[in-house]
Formats: C-alpha cells, sequence, structure tokens
C-alpha cells in the first residue's frame, strides 16, 4: 500500500519535475496536471524529463484560473486517473508544484499506514471560519458566481451586488452542509472514489460549478459525506499573509521547515536552491519522528502578519506614517510633562531624578536648546540639541526621543516659555502624563531684573499661552492623565500633590520621598501681583493669592508657607 | 487630488518623459551589451563620473545581490571609469556629454535609459555611492524581493539613505579601491530622522541624519532628502519626478502603511564619508553642477575645513540589516 500525489502545476515546472522524480523513486505514483495555459515550449522537456518513471503520468490539461471550478474539474481527473491507474493506492495526496517533502515518502507512507481509514482534510463549518475576506462567506454558497473575481473583476462585482438586491438564495443540494478548508488534502481511496462515483455526483457538481472558491469547499464539503474518520487538519504546511495570498519559504527558513516535522510545505521559492537540495536529497531514516508540529513556524508568519497590520507602537519611519488617529500608539512609551515645577521648586530635575530615577530633562521644548538630561548635547539616537533642528518638526523631535529610550521613561519640564507646538499632541497621546501647577511663570518675572512695562508684557504674554494650553487640557479629547493645580490650590498641600504624581510613575515606591524638593523664595510675590493688577493686567491662572503683610516681612524665612484664601 | 490636480500632474510627467526624449542625443553608447538582459533580468541604472575607487566593490556588491545588467551612463569621467567599466561583461555603457546640472542632475539621462530599456523590467536606480540594504539580504537575492513583490501586485519599494560615517573623522583612515566602505566608514545615526507628508506627490520627505545635525542645524529645511524609492518594475508611463525621491504617476510613492501598520522598507547605505571625500569636493565646487548651487558641497567643504567630526556617544556602529529593523529605520512589513 502506498500514497500517490497529484500535482497542480502552473509555473516552476522544472522544480515540480524535481519533486516528482523524488516521489516516483520512493514508490508513490505521481499524476501531474499542467495548466492548459502553459506553452507548449514548457510543457514538452516536462514530459520527455519525466518520460523515464513509469509511475508517473500527465492528466487532462484544464485551464485553470484561481477561484473558479476549472480547478476542481482537473483535480477530479487528475484523481481518477490516479484510482483508475495505480490500484496500489491507498491515499491520495493533493499537492501543488510549489510544494517540497520536508520528510521522506517513506516516513509518510507510514504514517498513513497506521490511519488506514483516515482523511486528513482541514473540514470547517462556514460560520466557524475565521479567514475568509471580505464579506463572503455565508454567500460563497448562498449566490452565483460565474465570473472569475481576478478575470473579470467588475462583472464579478456587479453579478454579486444584483443577486444581493434580488436576494437570491441557492438551495443546496440534500445532505450537503457547506464546509470549507484548505485546498491542499489527503483522502483515503474510499473517501475518495465515495465522492467521484457518487450517483448524485452530477448534482453536485452543477451547484459547486458557481460556488465561489469551489476548490477550498468541494472536496472539503463532500468528504464529510462519506468520510468514516475526518482528521481536520492539512498535512501540507501553509501559511498565508494578511491578504490571503501564500508565504513563500526561502533559504533561510530551512532549520524552521525541519524542525517542524511536517510532511510537505507550500509554497516553496522557486529559486531556494538550498532547501531543494537538503530536503530532495535521499534522508536515512531517522526513526520514529513526532507529529507534525507547526507552532513555531505559525508564531513567525503570526508575527509577521501583525507587524504589517498593527506595526511597532511610536514609530514613525519610511515605511510607517499613520495618518492622525491611526497610530495604534502615538508614543512608543509613557512620559511625563511636569508644566510650571521648575519655577516654583529650586532645581527640581535633580530632585525628580533622585526620588523616581529614570531620565529627567529640563526644558526641552526651551527656547535656547533642548535641556536635556545631565546638560548633554546629543542623546539616544544622536538626537540634536539644536532648537532650530527641533522646531523644523518638534512632533518628529518628541516622538523620536520617546522612541529612541524606549524602555526608559522620559521627564521633562515644561512652562509657557517653551515651544508649545506639541500640546494637542501631548494632550491626546494616552502615554502623556501631564502635570500642570499654573501660574508659576510669574515667580521667575518677579525675580526678573526687566523694567516693569516688559514684566507686564511677558506675564500678559505667558498667561495668554498657558491659558490656551490649559484649554486643550480641559477639552474632552483628551487622553493623556492630566492633572492640574493652580499655583495656590498646590501651595495649600505641596507634598501631596507631589506625592501623587510620583505614585503613578512610580507606583511600587509607597512613601513619601526623603526629602522635599527646595521651593523658591516666595516673599514678595503676593504684592508682585498687586502690581500686575495695579498696572491693569489680571492674574487669574495663579488662583486666590492673598499674603498679609508680604511687604512688611522681607526677611521671612524662605519656606514660610504662603496663606492661601480660596 | 481634484480634476486639475490630477491634469497637472499627468502634465509634469509628460514634461519629464518630454525631456529625457530631447536628452536622448546627449548620451551615445561606449559598449552595447544589450543582447545579455533577459525576459526577466533585474536591471541596475546608474550615472557616474569620476566613482573608480568606489566601483570595484559597486560592481562586486550588487553582482553578489543578483542584479543581472549594469546600465550604466558616465558624465566625463576622466580616472579610468570609463575604460574600467567598458570591458565589464554585464555593463551596457553610455557616455553623457552635456551638461549634468541641465540634464536635471542626471535624472533626465536616467529618465531616457530607463524608458528605452527597463520596461517591464525591475530596475534598481542607485548611485555609485548607494548600497542597497533590504530585510533578510544576507540570506535571500535580490530576486526574491522582487518575485515577492510581484505577487503583491507592488511596483515600487522604498529605500532611506543612510548616511554612513568613520569613527573618527572622515580624513583619517584612507579608503582603498575594492575594500568594503563600511569597514571604514561604520556608524550611523539611530534616531533623529523628521519626516513630513509631500501631499502634492504623496510621498515621504525624510530629513535628518548626521548631515543635518552638524552641517545644517541652522538650516534644517535645506537639509539633503533622504527618502528614495530605487527599486522600481519599470512601465512606459513612469518617470522619476527629482532624483530618486519620487515617481509619476503618484501612485509609486505610496510606499507607507497610513493605517498604523508597517509596509515592507530598506536602506541604501551611504558610502560619502570617506577619505575621497575632500577631492571629490574640491572638484565638485569648481564644476557647480549639483543640486541648488552645490549647497550640500558647500556644506561638506565648510564641515571639512573645520574638521568636524560626525561621531558621538550615541552613534550607532553598524552590524546588519536586523539592526535597522529593530532600530525601526527599515521594515520587513509582512514579509517573513
Amino acid at each position: 500500500m502506498t500514497v500517490g500525489f497529484i500535482m497542480m502545476c502552473h509555473t516552476a515546472l522544472g522544480r515540480a519535475a524535481e519533486v516528482a522524480r523524488h516521489w516516483a523513486e520512493a514508490g508513490c505514483p505521481v499524476v501531474i496536471h499542467v495548466d492548459r495555459r502553459v506553452p507548449r515550449e514548457d510543457y514538452d522537456p516536462l514530459v520527455r524529463q519525466l518520460a523515464d518513471l513509469d509511475s508517473v503520468s500527465f492528466s487532462p490539461r484544464f485551464a485553470c484560473r484561481w477561484g473558479t471550478w476549472s480547478l476542481v474539474a482537473a483535480t477530479q481527473a487528475a484523481a481518477e486517473q490516479m484510482l483508475h491507474r495505480h490500484a496500489g493506492v491507498r491515499h491520495v495526496y493533493l499537492a501543488s508544484g510549489a510544494c517540497l517533502p520536508l520528510r521522506s515518502a517513506a516516513e509518510l507512507i507510514d504514517y498513513l499506514a497506521a490511519r488506514p481509514q483516515t482523511d486528513f482534510i482541514e473540514s470547517v463549518t462556514t460560520s466557524d471560519v475565521v479567514w475568509t475576506k471580505g464579506g463572503l462567506d455565508r454567500e460563497r454558497f448562498s449566490l452565483h458566481f460565474p465570473f472569475g473575481w481576478r478575470s473579470h473583476r467588475r462583472l464579478f462585482d456587479l453579478v454579486v451586488r444584483v443577486q444581493r438586491l434580488l436576494k437570491v438564495e441557492r438551495r443546496l443540494p440534500k445532505g450537503v452542509v457547506p464546509h470549507l478548508g484548505s485546498q491542499w488534502w489527503c483522502l483515503s481511496r474510499q473517501t475518495l472514489s465515495a465522492i467521484l462515483q457518487d450517483p448524485d455526483r452530477a448534482r453536485h457538481d452543477r451547484f459547486f460549478r458557481t460556488v465561489w472558491i469551489p476548490d477550498e469547499s468541494y472536496f472539503q464539503t463532500l468528504a464529510r459525506l462519506y468520510a468514516i474518520n475526518i482528521e481536520s487538519r492539512s498535512l501540507t504546511l501553509s501559511k498565508f499573509d494578511f491578504e490571503g495570498k501564500p508565504y513563500n519559504f526561502y533559504d533561510d527558513h530551512l532549520q524552521l521547515l525541519r524542525r517542524s516535522d511536517c510532511f510537505v510545505a507550500r509554497k516553496i521559492w522557486p529559486h531556494a536552491d538550498r532547501l531543494y537540495r537538503t530536503f530532495l536529497a535521499p534522508a536515512p531514516s531517522q526513526g520514529m519522528r513526532a507529529e507534525p508540529s507547526p507552532e513555531k513556524i505559525d508564531r513567525l508568519f503570526a508575527r509577521a502578519v501583525d507587524r504589517r497590520m498593527r506595526g511597532r507602537p511610536g514609530l514613525y519611519m519610511q515605511s510607517r506614517y499613520p495618518l492622525k488617529d491611526h497610530e495604534n500608539g502615538k508614543t512608543a512609551g509613557p512620559y511625563s510633562v511636569f508644566h510650571g515645577f521648575s519655577d516654583l521648586f529650586e532645581e527640581f530635575d535633580l530632585w525628580l531624578g533622585r526620588t523616581v530615577g529614570g531620565r529627567v530633562h529640563g526644558h526641552l521644548f526651551a527656547p535656547e536648546r533642548a535641556e536635556f538630561a545631565g546638560g548633554e548635547t546629543v542623546y539616544n539616537g544622536c538626537l540634536s540639541d539644536s532648537e532650530a533642528l527641533r522646531d523644523y518638526n518638534p512632533q518628529s523631535f518628541l516622538t523620536n526621543l520617546i522612541w529612541n529610550t524606549r524602555g526608559d521613561r522620559q521627564c521633562f519640564q515644561f512652562s509657557p516659555r517653551d515651544n508649545q507646538a506639541c500640546n494637542w499632541f501631548m494632550a491626546t497621546d494616552p502615554n502623556a502624563q501631564i502635570s500642570v501647577i499654573s501660574g508659576t511663570w510669574a515667580v521667575r518675572l518677579l525675580r526678573s531684573n526687566m523694567d516693569f512695562a516688559d514684566i507686564r508684557r511677558e506675564a500678559a504674554r505667558l498667561q495668554r499661552i498657558e491659558t490656551d494650553h490649559l484649554k486643550i487640557l480641559r477639552t474632552n479629547f483628551v487622553k493623556a492623565r492630566v492633572r492640574i493645580w493652580s499655583m495656590a490650590e498646590f501651595l495649600e498641600s505641596p507634598m501631596e500633590a507631589l506625592q501623587t504624581v510620583i505614585d503613578e510613575i512610580r507606583p511600587q515606591a509607597a512613601r513619601l520621598p526623603a526629602e522635599a524638593p527646595r521651593m523658591t523664595d516666595l516673599s514678595g510675590f503676593g504684592q508682585f501681583l498687586q502690581n500686575l493688577k495695579n498696572q491693569g493686567m489680571q492674574p487669574i491662572v495663579m488662583g486666590e493669592f492673598v499674603t498679609p503683610g508680604d511687604a512688611q516681612r522681607a526677611d521671612a524665612p524662605a519656606r514660610s508657607k504662603p496663606h492661601v484664601v480660596r | 487630488m481634484n480634476l486639475w490636480q490630477r491634469y497637472r500632474l499627468r502634465a509634469r510627467r509628460r514634461l519629464l518623459r518630454f525631456r529625457a526624449f530631447r536628452s536622448r542625443r546627449q548620451i551615445t553608447p561606449v559598449t552595447d551589451r544589450l543582447q545579455g538582459i533577459g525576459k526577466d533580468s533585474i536591471l541596475l541604472v546608474s550615472v557616474l563620473r569620476n566613482e573608480m575607487t568606489l566601483l570595484p566593490y559597486f560592481m562586486r556588491y550588487y553582482r553578489d545581490l543578483g542584479i543581472d545588467h549594469f546600465l550604466m551612463i558616465d558624465n566625463q569621467s576622466d580616472d579610468g571609469s570609463l575604460a574600467w567599466l567598458s570591458v565589464q561583461p554585464d555593463v551596457t555603457l553610455w557616455s553623457a556629454k552635456g551638461s549634468y546640472k541641465a540634464a536635471r542632475y542626471g535624472l533626465d539621462w536616467t529618465n531616457w535609459i530607463l524608458m528605452r530599456h527597463a520596461r517591464r523590467h525591475w530596475a534598481l536606480v542607485v548611485d555609485i555611492d548607494e548600497f542597497f540594504v533590504y530585510p533578510f539580504c544576507d540570506s535571500r537575492p535580490i530576486r526574491a524581493l522582487t518575485d515577492w513583490l510581484d505577487s503583491n501586485d507592488k511596483s515600487s519599494y522604498p529605500a532611506m539613505v543612510l548616511d554612513m560615517y568613520p569613527r573618527d573623522g572622515m580624513t583619517g583612515e584612507t579608503y582603498l579601491p575594492g575594500g568594503n566602505p563600511f569597514e571604514i566608514a561604520d556608524h550611523f545615526d539611530g534616531g533623529n530622522y523628521t519626516i513630513s507628508r509631500n501631499t502634492w506627490y504623496g510621498n515621504l520627505w525624510i530629513q535628518g541624519g548626521p548631515r543635518a545635525r552638524a552641517m545644517f542645524a541652522d538650516d534644517p529645511v535645506n537639509a539633503p532628502s533622504l527618502n528614495k524609492i530605487p527599486l522600481v518594475k519599470w512601465a512606459w508611463n513612469y518617470a522619476y519626478a527629482s532624483s530618486t525621491h519620487m515617481l509619476l504617476p503618484r501612485g509609486l510613492n505610496g510606499t507607507y502603511d497610513e493605517w498604523g501598520g508597517e509596509r515592507s522598507s530598506g536602506c541604501l547605505l551611504h558610502a560619502k564619508f570617506l577619505s575621497t571625500l575632500p577631492k571629490k569636493v574640491s572638484d565638485e565646487m569648481e564644476r557647480r553642477e549639483h543640486f541648488a548651487d552645490s549647497r550640500e558641497y558647500s556644506a561638506y567643504a565648510e564641515a571639512l575645513r573645520s574638521e568636524i567630526t560626525l561621531t558621538n556617544r550615541w552613534s550607532e556602529k553598524y552590524v546588519n540589516w536586523r539592526q535597522l529593523e529593530i532600530l525601526g529605520l527599515m521594515s520587513k512589513g509582512s514579509w517573513a
């Protein structure tokens, strides 16, 4: 008892000949179907090449178009020829010209001999199939498909639309429950002959003739009627990409293929010399080997599909440039923005670095330069601190920084003095944690050595910028984790507020920081705000500040907490 | 894209093709081995001038990659490049008279050669100092890539220019002909590239890298473009619009995914910053035949004068394509 191979070929006939010879010499009869559209100059050499092998024969040729009945008709003819000519065949294996045996024919014969009644055919009901593309799953069987999708795309679409409009619903032949599955099967003589010699075959054929992609459903459905024992899996290892196109195997897949313990793989790239050389070489029998286990290969190709469909979050590059809101991760990892903290605390970045670890930058968007942690002029990925380069494309700057340092949380300072171009981007980024103390920019103005008229103008400008930013942070488009305190609110209990922010960055460090950051001297701040008011500018973002007797107590301790009235 | 814009792009494409046609008299065949081009040969097209130092390695690299035939256009070399190329068995060589600048930096010649000889072929259009790297290029020949693109009905493939530089200054180790330039210039910038979309042509505009960082920090708009689409299955109505940065019809420029996924892409390793640069710069500054009044070469001259080192502690040392993949400079896409 042996296994017979049917090979469906249309390109790379030389490779098909090699494989056919390999199987035939191992004692397996081979029936080859060559697409009618293959020119005579290519077909004749193939016949000549295999003329010395008695067990290789050629079946009547059909012009095969993808997704049409012709493929099934060709298979039927070849299968009939196989069963008729080779009485010793117990199983028939449907393969293609791009298939390559990974294990010796003897092993396959043994494997099948141990399972004489079993049919290996992937056969799943339509409702359970997840891999069909484009809405045509149930409709494959309920509509007529007289035109090929590849050859007559427009007619195909038109016919489908008309039938949907007319609510066409084909009746299934009696007893037939539609099943789908890989077209590469291995059926026992009993089952296959039952399908081919069925008195109802004409009726079945008529039905499947205008079903959509009958080569994935004809045998898969009818096998269910006659099979004694169906193993619903294909013995052929074959993977498909996100568009339903089969993956090619190349020389570098050699080890994966070898370890998969599958019997046959498809498709092999015709120029993969090493694969053909290795697997067609007469292999020493390796004794008992495992069941086919294609999991590793499955994982590899599943990863490739995921890469193609979802990509790497936060990456912007030459072949991944998502439209707004289709980013699947605007940035590569979480980061924290501290708005206004550096004005209120002295050396806040150093303190934060000591407290939470990670990289704490100064004002990355400062007007003079990007203040990278440690005062570096170039940062990860050779990111330059030049303000011109950064301002040329601030969003690229930010996404590059987060991408280049992925796995390492970035914190940076922010203020209304900085470049505001990324405000919307950060506010709508779920990776951002934005903490705002509004109004602290005024503290720096208080200490500045400017004319009061200039201070007043600058204060108005910064307040306008900050108000705009706060407006963004209060819209309902915000995806970032945002906390906003006015300066007055924050000063009521600064450590508590800081603690909530830090806990979010470092949840495991659930204790108060060892030391408090040093607050800048706020003496005279209340009076300063009053002066601004007196000059006609209304400072509002810092909240309600009242510091009685501030002016008299110029020698008050620097850490004194201002009195706050709400 | 409204009808008027589409009309204008079509007019532009026809102009480009007419310019190519008009420039045909400027190029005369030196050696004709066009019979060597088979039905599905993969071609390489390049315009060169005085590249004798890099040529031997260039030819070896691309032969190893699986290029079947080279279509080379020599623009008045006087260093023996012409003679050397004319005896290579797989090279068809032309000599271009006229001005490089007037031929839109050689593009008219390239378009003409592509129009004439590359129809229905995959063609790789590169400069002599650009070395194409694509996913699995260490184990799969370029035909594996083009076959895969064919089966996916794609006819163009992107590759970003990656500027490579030596660790210690450009004037350090001398590059000798035949050697691998990336044993000397083995560093690159890993992640400082800025991208924007060109809505008119539909391509991405990428700038950055060491040249933007060290030479165009004050003038980032004019930093060199790094996006390229060097690999195309040529058809009669195609034309390169501006160097190999973009093509017409504009659909060919859509080589990136806009819905969050990743398409496949490669890189062009750029062997510019070698010991050969000073000589090249002084020649080209005299000739003034390069883009935008040789702005780039002025910057190189300035950089050489002030002995800029492009290396810093964050420079990446080149290992292989997988490293570029992990850094996100190129992608396998769905190819596995």
